[in-house]
C-alpha cells in the first residue's frame, strides 16, 4: 500500500525551489533512510510528507523542538495529548497523571533518560535533549516515523541501538540520515538527494561505502564540512564527537 | 524635503532620518504654541510653591491607620484587577487570530480607566465593583494585545511535533512555557501601572489614594500630601522585595477583605436601560432622523471639536517637551557619563518622575499656575520624561558593563554625551517616545477631569449634568483618536528603529 506517493513535484520554502520534478512512492513498512549534501533538501522532503497526514506521524524534528522550562517528562508527554481529556492535559500541567506517569517513565528507561525525567530540558546535554525529542516521537505512538538527524548528538554505537529500536517500534520509517555506516545498517532502502533532485533511490543491500563517496563528491561539497557537526548548536561536548566519526567526515577530509 | 527623508528608501543616512523626525516635532510644537492655552493665572505662584516645598519635607500624618488603610486599598484593587484581567488577556490573546477580539481588544485599551470608571460609576455607584471593572477592562485589552504579541514572535518547531489538540491545550505546553519569561516581567511592569491608576481612581471619589491626596491638598494639608506621595514612592520602589510569588495568594485574600464594603447594587433593569437607552440621544430613540443629525452636528462641530483640539495640541507640546527633559536628565542616571556619585542621586530623580502620577503632578502644577493648559504639559513631559530616561539610562547601563572588559578610546564629559552615548541611545530613545505619544495623548485628554479643557473636561462635565448620551459621544471620539494615534505611532515607530524596541511599552 503506497503511504506517500509524489509525481513530478515540486518543493521548496520561502519562495524558493529546492527540489525540482521529483517521484517518489513510499509503501507501508518500509524502513527509508535520506542521504545528500546539507541544503541538497533533504529537511524540505522531510516536511512535504510530513505535510501530507501530520496527525498520522511521528515527527522527530532536527532543531530538537523542545520547550525549555518544561521537564522532559512533560516534554514527552505532550507527543500523547490527544489521548486524554483537555482538562485531564491542563491538569498534567499541575500534578502528573498516574498512568501517563507510567508510561512516560518507561519511554524515558528505554531511551536513558529516567534520571533526568523530572528535570527541565534546558539543563540537559545535547545528547540528553535528543533522546527527550526522541521520546516524545515514541509516546505519539503512531505507524510512520519522520526524523531529521535524530541521532546527530549521539555517539554512534548508542545511536545505533536507539535508531535500531525506534525503527522496530514504527511500521514506516524515513530519516535523514549523515552516517553511513548506520544507514547501510539499519534502512532498507536508501534515498539520495542532491542537485535539485533525486541522485538514486536503491535498496541498502545494493549499496556500498563507495556510492555515499561517490554522492559526497558530485554534491555540493563546500558547505558540507560546516554543516558535519550537528552537534556545534546543541551544545554538545565535542569528546562527544570525536575520534572522528566514520564515514562523511572522513571523505571530506579526503578532498 | 522631509516627506522625502521620512520614507526609508530615499535617505543614506540614519542620522538625517533621526534629525528629520526631531524636525517634525519641533515644528508641530511651534505650530501648536499659539493656539494652546498656557497663561500663568496663579496670583502668587512662588508662595504656594513655598508651602509645597516645605510640606514635601516635612512629611507627617496624624492618623497612621487611615494612612495604611488608604495604601492598603490602592493596593487591593491594583492587585485584584492584574490578577483577573492578566489571565483573562491570556484566554483572549489564544483567540487573537479571530478579527472580532481584536477589535474588542482595541476598543478597551482606548478608553482610559478614568472614563470606564466614570461609565461603570453610573451603574454601580462609588463600590468596588467599579473600582475593579475600571482598572481590569481596558487592562484586559493591553494583555491581549501584547501577550498575543508575546506568543506570536515564538519558535514554532516544538508545536510541529505535536498531535492534534485544542490551541488551548497545545499552547498550554508549547507556546505559553516558552514565552513564560517574558510574559511574567510584563505582567509585573504591568502591575506597577495598575498600582498608578488606582492611585488616581481617587481622584473621582473611590477611597484610594487620590482621594487623600486631593483632600489633603484642598485643605493646603501638604505635609500630608508629601506622606501621601512618599509613601506611594517607597510602595512602587519596593516592589520587587515586596512582590514575591509565594505571597501572591495570601495578598489576594488579605485584597478582597480590604476592598471597600460597598459592593455596588444595581438592579439588571436599570443596567439594560442605562445601555438601550440613556447613553442614546433623544431625536434618535424618537427615530427623528434630522434631529439626530442636528445633535451630532452640534456636539461634534462644538465641544467635540474643541476639546480635541486642546487634546492634541497639548499633547504635541508635551511630547517635543518630553523629548527635551530625557535629553536632560537621562544622563543624570547614567554611570558612564556622571560617574558614581550622582548616579545614586540621579537615579532617586528619575524614580520620582516616574513614580509620581501625572494626575497629582498636574494637579501640584494646577494649584501654582492656575487654570491652563501649561499644568498638564508640564505633568505629562516631566513624567514621560522621567520614565523614558530611566529606560534610555538603563540600555546604557547594560551596554557599559558589557563594554568594561574592553578598554575604549573615548572623550569624556560633554563631548562623550554629545558625541557618543546620545546619538548611541537616540533611535531607542525615540522608538520609546512614539510608544509614549500614544499614552500622553491619552493622558492629556484625561487631565480635563481637573479642569484643562480636554476632551476629558467636556465628558466629565455631561456626566455631572447627567448626559450620558453626551458623555458616551465625546468617550467614543476619545477612544477613536487612540486608536488612530497608535496607528500613526507604530508607523513613525519603525520608521525610527529598524529593530523593534520591546521594552517600555504601555
Amino acid at each position: 500500500m503506497a503511504l506517500f506517493s509524489l509525481q513530478q513535484q515540486s518543493l521548496g520554502y520561502a519562495g524558493r525551489i529546492v527540489l525540482r520534478d521529483i517521484s517518489l512512492t513510499i509503501r507501508a513498512g518500509e524502513k527509508i533512510a535520506l542521504v545528500g549534501p546539507s541544503g541538497a533538501g533533504k529537511s524540505t522532503l522531510l516536511h512535504h510528507l510530513h505535510q501530507l497526514q501530520p496527525d498520522q506521524i511521528a515527527l522527530c524534528p532536527q532543531a530538537d523542538g523542545l520547550v525549555e522550562l518544561l521537564s522532559a517528562y512533560h516534554n514527552i508527554f505532550m507527543g500523547g495529548l490527544d489521548r486524554v481529556s483537555p482538562l485531564a492535559a491542563m491538569w498534567n500541567l499541575i500534578r502528573p497523571l498516574a498512568q501517563a506517569r507510567q508510561q512516560v517513565a518507561q519511554v524515558a528507561r528505554q531511551l536513558g533518560i529516567e534520571a533526568q525525567l523530572w528535570q527541565s530540558v534546558d539543563r540537559l546535554s545535547g545528547g540528553q535533549r535528543q533522546r527527550v525529542a526522541l521520546g516524545r516521537a515514541l509516546y505519539r505512538q503512531q505507524a510512520i516515523f519522520l526524523g531529521d538527524e535524530p541521532v546527530s548528538a549521539l555517539d554512534p554505537l548508542q545511536g545505533k541501538l536507539l535508531l535500531e529500536s525506534v525503527l522496530s517500534q514504527h511500521q514506516t520509517a524515513v530519516v535523514c540520515m549523515h552516517n553511513p555506516e548506520l544507514t547501510l545498517a539499519l534502512f532498507d532502502r536508501v534515498i539520495a538527494v542532491a542537485n535539485g533532485g533525486i541522485l538514486f533511490d536503491r535498496p541498502a543491500s545494493e549499496l556500498s561505502q563507495h556510492d555515499f563517496d561517490a554522492l559526497y563528491q558530485g554534491g555540493s561539497m563546500t558547505d558540507e564540512h560546516a554543516s558535519n557537526q550537528p552537534t556545534a548548536d546543541q551544545g554538545l561536548p565535542t569528546s562527544c564527537i570525536s575520534p572522528a566519526q566514520p564515514g562523511f567526515n572522513q571523505s571530506n577530509r579526503e578532498q | 524635503m522631509l516627506p522625502a527623508l521620512l520614507t526609508r528608501q530615499e535617505t543614506h543616512s540614519s542620522a538625517r532620518r533621526l534629525t528629520a523626525i526631531i524636525g517634525l516635532l519641533w515644528l508641530a510644537a511651534l505650530v501648536c504654541l499659539p493656539w494652546a492655552d498656557l497663561d500663568i493665572r496663579a496670583t502668587e505662584p512662588l508662595d504656594e510653591l513655598a508651602r509645597i516645598g516645605w510640606g514635601l519635607i516635612t512629611p507627617g500624618w496624624d492618623d497612621p491607620a487611615s494612612l495604611v488603610q488608604a495604601l492598603g486599598q490602592t493596593v487591593a484593587f491594583a492587585l485584584l484587577a492584574v490578577a483577573i484581567s492578566a489571565p483573562l488577556g491570556l484566554l483572549a490573546a489564544l483567540m487573537f487570530h479571530w478579527w472580532p477580539v481584536r477589535l474588542l481588544a482595541a476598543a478597551l485599551r482606548s478608553v482610559h480607566e478614568i472614563f470606564w470608571a466614570l461609565i461603570f460609576m453610573q451603574i454601580w455607584g462609588l463600590s468596588a465593583t467599579t473600582g475593579l471593572l475600571a482598572i481590569l477592562v481596558p487592562y484586559t485589552g493591553v494583555f491581549t494585545k501584547v501577550f498575543a504579541e508575546t506568543l506570536a514572535l515564538q519558535n514554532r518547531t516544538p508545536e510541529q511535533s505535536l498531535p492534534p489538540a485544542w490551541r488551548l491545550i497545545r499552547w498550554l505546553y508549547t507556546r505559553i512555557p516558552q514565552a513564560l519569561p517574558p510574559l511574567l516581567q510584563y505582567t509585573r511592569y504591568r502591575f506597577e501601572c495598575a498600582l498608578r491608576s488606582s492611585a488616581i481612581l481617587g481622584f473621582i471619589g473611590l477611597p484610594t489614594l487620590g482621594f487623600h491626596l486631593e483632600t489633603a491638598f484642598k485643605q493646603g494639608q501638604y505635609s500630608e500630601a508629601a506622606m501621601l506621595l512618599w509613601a506611594f514612592v517607597a510602595l512602587i520602589a519596593s516592589i520587587r522585595y515586596w512582590l514575591r510569588p509565594k505571597l501572591i495568594p495570601v495578598y489576594l485574600l488579605i485584597a478582597i477583605w480590604l476592598l471597600p464594603e460597598t459592593i455596588g447594587f444595581s438592579n439588571p433593569g436599570y443596567l439594560w436601560q442605562f445601555i438601550s437607552q440613556d447613553i442614546w440621544p433623544a431625536p434618535l430613540l424618537a427615530g427623528d432622523l434630522s434631529g439626530t443629525f442636528d445633535w451630532y452636528w452640534k456636539l461634534l462641530s462644538g465641544q467635540a471639536w474643541q476639546g480635541l483640539l486642546q487634546t492634541l495640541l497639548l499633547s504635541q507640546l508635551a511630547l517635543l517637551l518630553t523629548l527635551l527633559i530625557v535629553l536632560l536628565v537621562y544622563p543624570l542616571a547614567t554611570r558612564r557619563l556622571v560617574g558614581p556619585k550622582i548616579w545614586w542621586p540621579g537615579r532617586l530623580l528619575l524614580l520620582l518622575m516616574r513614580s509620581t502620577p501625572e494626575m497629582v503632578m498636574a494637579y501640584v502644577f494646577l494649584l501654582l499656575l492656575g487654570p491652563s493648559g501649561l499644568p498638564a504639559v508640564l505633568a505629562l513631559a516631566i513624567h514621560n520624561g522621567g520614565l523614558i530616561g530611566f529606560l534610555v539610562a538603563g540600555k546604557s547601563e547594560m551596554e557599559y558593563q558589557r563594554q568594561q572588559q574592553q578598554p575604549l578610546q573615548e572623550p569624556s564629559g560633554l563631548l562623550l554625551y554629545s558625541y557618543v552615548e546620545t546619538p548611541r541611545q537616540l533611535p531607542a530613545l525615540l522608538a520609546w517616545l512614539f510608544y509614549r505619544w500614544e499614552v500622553i495623548l491619552r493622558e492629556s485628554a484625561i487631565l480635563g477631569i481637573l479642569g484643562i479643557t480636554t476632551l476629558g473636561f467636556y465628558i466629565d462635565s455631561a456626566f455631572e449634568e447627567i448626559r450620558y448620551d453626551r458623555a458616551f459621544m465625546l468617550i467614543l471620539v476619545t477612544a477613536l483618536l487612540n486608536m488612530l494615534v497608535d496607528g500613526v505611532s507604530r508607523w513613525l515607530r519603525r520608521l525610527a528603529e529598524p529593530q523593534a524596541v520591546s521594552a517600555g511599552r504601555g
